[in-house]
């Protein structure tokens, strides 16, 4: 259960980072809850490692009233206690445990991309995005991802070699909407067997579900809650294993995605005094 | 190729050469010689390694050494007073037995500290909320619930 021996890199600021990256390739160290566990496995063995803790600049968290941009070493509690987006607050308090939390960021858990963690769902349904950089030609440049394109498949993001992510946004809720997120894991703080977040407005509701397909399952349900919970047992695609059945899974999900697109819309209608 | 880093821990400056590969749980037993940080499975479930970072619980086992180099760095060794006399945390803990083979206690000493000076009167539920991230095999958690309440009465008392 130890890691295998890399090259380490830590590097000051951006652009050092990103030339090293373009230079050798290698795995990207953030909070390392993910990376360093798969590593103590041996599920993974790069020959480098770029240690980002020591880069200047990337713990920011803005809150603007279009949304909060949440930097890459933005680590999950200070997002909590930061307190500046209701869904991503909420969703926060599901991932892991409060010693887990102080480590790992909210930026790699979206890159690592895990089809049952909570953020890409977030970042999912609020259709936010990841801003990536890269090493070009001597010059760092930047690209911006849509949530849509970045959760490839499981455990893989849009985010190519070379390539950090340096912030996330998260779009704040419209006036007059709601948001919840549920789901169920066995023991408190695990990765979920199934979960659901939803956010419901005047303009209609979506969905994103975690834990039954490849990575967050977005479903926009209109205006139509009654019916909400066939269609998300439709769209999913949930796998079997140890812990769980897929027909449990499914079932489960719908459950979820109800009792979320029910709160949210609650919550929604006392925003808006109705 | 070996780094040479300073780690502030229990507040006197250790210096230490490891491989980028060192962890810090590993660091902090074999190189500091600070056996009372415990290992239970290195892959951030069972919380034995929990150690306080700048204040703040962490998984050591999850952390490399060269990653924290110049951090202040909190064990179960740091718990006590400069005299010897143990923190309220750790007598509480024995007061109320919350510990019996002792395997996971140093982790969960760690954890009850920091809680206990972020929210100085938890309530029931914040309590097992606090430790659901440290496993205990043999206590069955009633008393190290009991001891957490215990030890904010104690630091209460002292304030
Ligand atoms: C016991 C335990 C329970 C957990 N439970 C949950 C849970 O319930 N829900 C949940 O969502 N998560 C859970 N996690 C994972 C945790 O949230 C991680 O912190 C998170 O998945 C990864 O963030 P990190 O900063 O630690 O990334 P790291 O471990 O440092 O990196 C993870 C991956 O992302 C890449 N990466 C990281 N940052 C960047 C970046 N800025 N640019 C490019 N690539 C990057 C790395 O190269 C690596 O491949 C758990 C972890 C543990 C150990
Ligand atoms: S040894 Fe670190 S969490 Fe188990
Ligand atoms: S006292 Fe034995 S594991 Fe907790």
């Amino acid at each position: 259960m130890k890691p295998p021996p890399f090259t380490y890199h830590a590097p000051r600021d951006l652009p050092a980072a990103l030339r090293t990256l373009a230079e050798v390739g290698g795995k990207v160290l953030a909070g390392g809850q993910s990376l360093i566990p798969m590593l103590n496995m041996r599920l993974a063995a790069p020959g480098h490692v770029v240690d980002i803790n020591r880069v200047a600049g990337l713990d920011g968290i803005e809150v603007s009233r279009a949304g909060v941009t949440v930097g890459a070493l933005a680590r999950h509690a200070d997002v909590e206690r930061a307190g500046a987006h209701p869904l991503l607050t909420w969703a926060l308090k599901l991932v892991a445990h409060p010693a887990i939390r102080n480590r790992g960021t909210v930026v790699g858990s979206l890159v690592h991309a895990d089809p049952a963690a909570e953020l890409p769902a977030v970042l999912a349904v609020l259709g936010g995005h990841v801003r990536v950089a890269r090493w070009d030609c001597g010059r760092v440049t930047f690209r911006e991802i849509p949530a849509a394109e970045f959760f490839v498949g499981p455990m893989e993001s849009a985010v190519g070699p070379g390539e950090l992510a340096v912030s996330a946004f998260f779009p704040a809720l419209e006036e007059g909407s709601g948001a919840a997120f549920h789901e169920v894991s066995r023991r408190h703080g695990d990765y979920a067997l199934a979960g659901a977040c939803a956010v419901v407005g005047v303009a209609g509701a979506r969905v994103a579900c975690i834990g039954v397909g490849g990575g967050p399952v977005v479903i926009d349900v209109g205006g139509d809650l009654s019916s909400a919970a066939a269609r998300v047992r439709d769209a999913v695609d949930p796998d079997d294993d140890i812990h769980a059945s897929a027909a449990y899974r499914r079932h489960l999900v719908g459950v979820l995605a109800e009792r979320a697109l029910r709160d949210a819309a609650r919550e929604g209608a006392a925003a808006r005094g109705a | 190729m070996e780094h040479e880093i300073t780690l502030v821990v229990n507040g006197t400056a250790r210096r230490a050469r490891v491989p980028a590969r060192r962890l810090l749980s590993d660091c902090l037993r074999h190189d500091l010689g600070l056996t009372g940080t415990h290992v239970g499975c290195e892959h951030g479930v069972c919380g034995c390694c929990t150690v306080l970072l700048d204040g703040r619980p962490v998984r050591s086992c999850l952390t490399f050494a060269v990653t924290v180099d110049g951090a202040e760095i909190t064990t179960v060794e740091g718990l006590a007073d400069r005299d010897g006399r143990m923190s309220a945390v750790q007598r509480a803990f024995a007061e109320c037995h919350g510990l019996q083979c002792g395997f996971c206690t140093p982790g969960f000493l760690c954890t009850v500290t920091a809680l206990l000076k972020e929210n100085p009167a938890p309530t029931d539920d914040e309590v097992v909320e606090g430790i659901a991230g440290n496993l205990c095999r043999c206590t069955g958690y009633q008393n190290i619930v009991k001891a957490v309440h215990r030890a904010a009465e104690l630091l209460a008392e002292e304030a």
